[in-house]
């Protein structure tokens, strides 16, 4: 293959320039060019750029320079990938406490409506040494446990920043002071919502999987079903199910009780179930049919009973396969959630869609970049445990 | 003619390929043999410029092959290839029309040529032209890859393995379809297979290659009578003996005499000659060409060359 | 097949029929409506907002299908191969955006209206496509690629003559993926004031009128199914036809 050739050729003079690297070294200059952060008198006016000089004190800003340049040689020249790991963790952490500081230096005394957000430049270098890390842990091909120590270590450095109040000053966080109630109940509710829709999806999927699989002539029929369900769109699904509920909490005795109700959180869990349950019955079908025949046979042939054999042989054999589902669907209804706000089901979309509303934009990243987190580390933990629970069927 | 002049191809610290040089005269099948990991195939593709050597020079009638640019080269080489590696999307007549395509060939003449080699290969222009591949048996696949490797009408053939894909049965009578064009078309085919017995039936030369290291280039008889090293020895296997009778034709050693029996045809070689004398228990056979009986040949004249190899 | 095939048209048909004279419709979803609530969207015509909804999610999937198949192409020659491994795990780091999130944060760069729901759209369709691509530009079967290198066509050529069309069954699945995801995440964009059906679905949740949700969600579900099957039927087709039904079904 020309690819692996041309891979296998290149990497050799130590001094040489990093392809990935000049792309990466382009983008810091446009950062450092662009404001590092928007200051606004108050939260809904247009803001005035603040460029790297102007948003921080003489000293911070000849610091967070000099790490700059320290990232963009890094990242230019072909160094060990481990160097280049760290340094991107360390100058973004280094970014992360100065847009926080320029925060402090930038609100005038005892000024409550004045606003202060990341600019494009803390964007972009962000998304630069972003990069330069993502590069850097793709090449170096982490097991999973040193992947999730990473993944705690990244979550503990960002809440020691958090808790230690160098970012209070800045805009989303201010957003989060006046609202740090509601923000914890959506959180959880959010949750619940994401979590409890997946833990259903399982409970009925996997004997859903486990007899499509058994019984062939219903297969197809019912994978078709949910394939539809898939397409139709998640706001009219919320909606659908507004109706029926509703039929529900005044028809059935006790339904009131237990919280079902029109709108709310019923309409929106039981939305997230249905768009879950494709993926987990599909995955435990394709598992099932994995599961090598001699394997099969060999546990007939001991004499057990179909129960035995699924208990045995078929679940744990196809459990790896069922984990991948069950991580597509977790990703998917942590982002799906938010729609629910649009119904009154709560979670972070609350926050989005008010911020949409009053056009308030660090209202909306206080309800957008908590929820992408949330995907990404439930990704990232996800993968780590298939990948933990694929590897003792290989020769170790 | 094809010159191999101190061929060498290294990767990082691994030389795959050490300093091999051979001459293949015009007209002559080169077969490079060895086992897997010998270098037989990188030594091959080094000639088209697949791989680049690492020092070393080609010269391809006189001319450094370093002067062409890769893909003009390669138009001028057929190129075949184990697996055949035709182009699933396009038709029978299609794939064997590429390289005059590439070559900017006329319509006409490119149209002319495909219906030429697929005569030629036993395969009806009008019934399969404009099948795909994925319709055709093996076989049939194999052989419109050797086609197409022709199509342009190149003085040098490759092939890697070119029959390592067909079952044995299939393979003899590839190899000898193979022989025939060679015959009528006159071209130089440098072939790379692991099958001794292959390089034999095949070869006017042979080259032996081992750990990058090129053991022996020699022809069958001689690489049968005089193996270089005990690896040579080795390849041609136990059976040495036998293999060189299966080099003669009866045809050669007709003695005088009459023999009770089915005869046997005089084109064939000796060793099934003896085969047929030990399985029906004779000590001698009936020899005919073209019906006509022209004499025997005695089960002690084949022992004797069997154990004493000139 | 041939049943399906007729039960798809006669949806189609009906679809077609219901956009144009939706009130012919009316006696379906009376009954879904109370008091006096209006029965069939009245805030604009569904057809005009069906087509603008295609519009939009066509635009993106094509903008978004060009850069993505430009870029598997990049990273999969000599030059970019040193991108190959970032851009895996960028994919993978991109699939786990929320798409309202990437909507919401379009926002602020571009303000409300369509262009945002765009540039989501498109964001967000990428993905699909350039894994597809990528997938399909590297599990091409060895013997030919080598085959097309040992003819001597250019690298040009190759990309044009063989790998494209060899993997162009993976990529229409990577585009097929693509239309259907936005189809449904284009109502979204409504919410940020972008004229989709969205608009009609918002509408019924605002008044509590289960009749608009019914027909947005209807008219998109319909849709994303009846485009689903057609593109399906056409990588079939063409996976018949360059001769490798089997790598295509997979």
């Amino acid at each position: 293959m020309s690819v692996a050739e041309a891979e296998g050729g290149k990497r050799s003079s130590f001094l040489a320039f990093d392809k990935l690297g000049v792309l990466i070294a382009l983008i810091i200059v446009a950062g450092a060019l662009m404001p590092f952060t928007i200051f606004r008198a108050n939260r809904i006016v247009l803001g005035e750029g603040r460029s790297l000089i102007e948003a921080l004190d003489p000293v911070m800003t000849l610091v967070l320079c000099a790490v700059l340049i320290a990232g963009f040689v890094v990242a230019l020249w072909r160094v060990d990938t481990r160097a280049k790991l760290v340094v991107g963790f360390m100058v973004l952490a280094v970014l992360a406490i100065n847009v926080g500081l320029s925060a402090d230096y930038l609100t005038p005394e005892e000024n409550n409506f004045s606003r202060i957000s990341p600019g494009a430049g803390f964007w972009l270098l962000t998304f630069a040494f972003a990069l330069m890390v993502a590069d850097a842990l793709t090449r170096l091909r982490f097991k999973a446990w040193t992947r999730l120590g990473i993944l705690a270590a990244v979550a503990a450095a960002v809440a020691v920043l958090l808790w230690s109040g160098t970012l209070d000053n800045l805009s989303i966080l201010r957003e989060y002071a006046t609202r740090a109630d509601a923000f914890w109940q959506e959180a959880r509710m959010h949750l619940l919502l994401a979590f409890g829709a997946v833990a259903i999806a399982i409970l009925v999927g996997v004997p859903l999987g486990i007899f499509c699989y058994r019984t062939p002539s219903v297969r197809a029929a019912i994978l078709n079903v949910l394939n539809i369900v898939q397409t139709i769109p998640s706001i009219a699904l919320f909606g659908l199910l507004i109706a029926p509920l509703a039929w529900v909490a005044l028809h059935v005795p006790g339904a009131r009780a237990i919280g079902i109700s029109g709108i709310g959180t019923a309409p929106a869990l039981v939305a997230l179930f249905f768009y879950s349950l494709l993926p987990i019955v599909a995955n435990t079908v394709v598992g099932l049919q994995s599961v090598p025949e001699a394997a099969n046979d060999a546990a007939k042939g001991m004499g057990m009973t179909d129960r035995q054999r699924l208990w045995a042989v078929e679940l744990p054999l196809a459990f790896p396969v069922i984990l991948t589902g069950i991580r597509i669907v977790l990703v998917q209804d942590i982002g799906l959630a938010t729609i629910a706000a649009l119904i009154g089901g709560g979670g972070f979309g609350v926050f989005v869609f008010q911020g949409i509303g009053q056009t308030a934009m660090d209202l909306v990243l206080l309800g957008a970049v908590p929820t992408v987190a949330l995907a990404f580390a439930a990704a990232v933990v996800l993968d780590a445990i298939v990948e933990m629970v694929s590897t003792p069927e290989r020769p170790k | 003619m094809i010159e191999l002049k101190d061929l060498t191809k290294t990767y990082g610290d691994t030389t795959v390929v050490d300093a091999v040089s051979f001459t293949v005269e015009a007209g002559e099948i080169c077969v490079i043999v060895g086992t897997s990991g010998s270098g037989k195939t990188t030594l091959m593709r080094m000639i088209n410029r697949l791989v680049e050597p690492t020092s070393g020079q080609v010269l391809i009638d006189g001319e450094d092959t370093r002067k062409v640019a890769p893909f003009e080269l390669r138009r001028r080489i057929g190129y075949a290839i184990q697996g055949h590696g035709l182009f699933p999307h396009r038709t029978v007549g299609q794939n064997i029309g590429t390289v005059p395509g590439l070559l900017n060939w006329e319509k006409e003449r490119t149209r002319k040529r495909v219906d030429e080699l697929m005569r030629l290969f036993q395969l009806d222009p009008d019934q399969f032209r404009d099948r795909l591949p994925s319709e055709l048996s093996g076989g049939q696949q194999q052989r419109v890859g050797v086609a197409r490797a022709l199509a342009a009408e190149p003085n040098i053939l490759l092939m890697d393995e070119p029959f390592g894909a067909l079952d044995p049965v299939i393979r003899a009578k590839a190899q000898d379809d193979l022989l025939g064009i060679q015959r009528k078309f006159k071209t130089t085919i440098v072939l790379v297979t692991h099958d001794m017995e292959e390089a034999i039936h095949l070869g006017t030369r042979i080259a032996v290659m081992d750990a990058g290291q090129l053991l022996q280039y020699a022809t069958p008889e001689e690489i049968i009578a005089n193996p270089a090293t005990d690896f040579v020895a080795e390849l041609i296997g136990g059976d040495r003996p036998f293999r060189l009778l299966s080099l003669d034709r009866v045809a050669d050693h007709v003695e005088q005499g009459e023999a009770e029996g089915t005869p046997i045809e005089a084109r064939l070689s000796l060793r099934e000659a003896y085969a047929e004398c030990l399985w029906s228990g004779r000590e001698a056979l009936p020899v005919v060409d073209n019906g006509k009986t022209i004499g025997r040949i005695s089960r002690a004249e084949l022992a004797r060359k069997a154990a004493r190899p000139q | 097949m041939k049943i399906g095939l007729v039960i798809r048209l006669i949806v189609l048909a009906l679809l077609i029929a219901f956009l144009i004279s939706p009130e012919t419709f009316r006696f379906a979803f009376a009954p879904l409506v109370t008091g006096n609530q209006p029965v069939i969207y009245n805030q604009g015509s569904l057809l005009e907002i069906t087509i603008n909804h295609l519009m939009i999610v066509a635009i993106a999937v094509a903008a978004a299908t060009a850069l993505a198949v430009g870029l598997a192409i990049l990273v999969t020659r000599p030059f970019g191969a040193e991108f190959l491994p970032l851009s895996r795990s960028l994919a993978n780091i991109g699939q786990t955006f929320p798409p309202v999130a990437v909507l919401a944060l379009a926002v602020p760069i571009l303000g409300f209206g369509t262009a945002p729901t765009l540039v989501a759209l498109f964001l967000y369709g990428l993905l699909p496509i350039f894994e597809n691509t990528l997938t399909g530009l590297t599990n091409l079967p060895g013997a030919v690629t080598e085959a097309a290198r040992g003819m001597g066509m250019t690298g040009r050529q190759r990309l044009l003559r063989v790998e494209l069309p060899l993997a162009f069954p993976v990529i229409l699945a990577g585009v097929r993926l693509s239309t259907v995801i936005s189809l449904a995440t284009a109502t979204i964009g409504s919410t940020v004031a972008a004229r989709t059906l969205g608009e009609v679905i918002i509408a019924g949740l605002l008044s509590n009128n289960t009749s608009f949700v019914l027909q947005g969600g209807l008219i998109v579900g319909v849709l994303a199914v009846l485009i689903y099957d057609a593109l399906s039927a056409l990588e079939r087709f063409l996976a018949r036809r360059t001769g490798q039904s089997r790598r295509a079904a997979a």
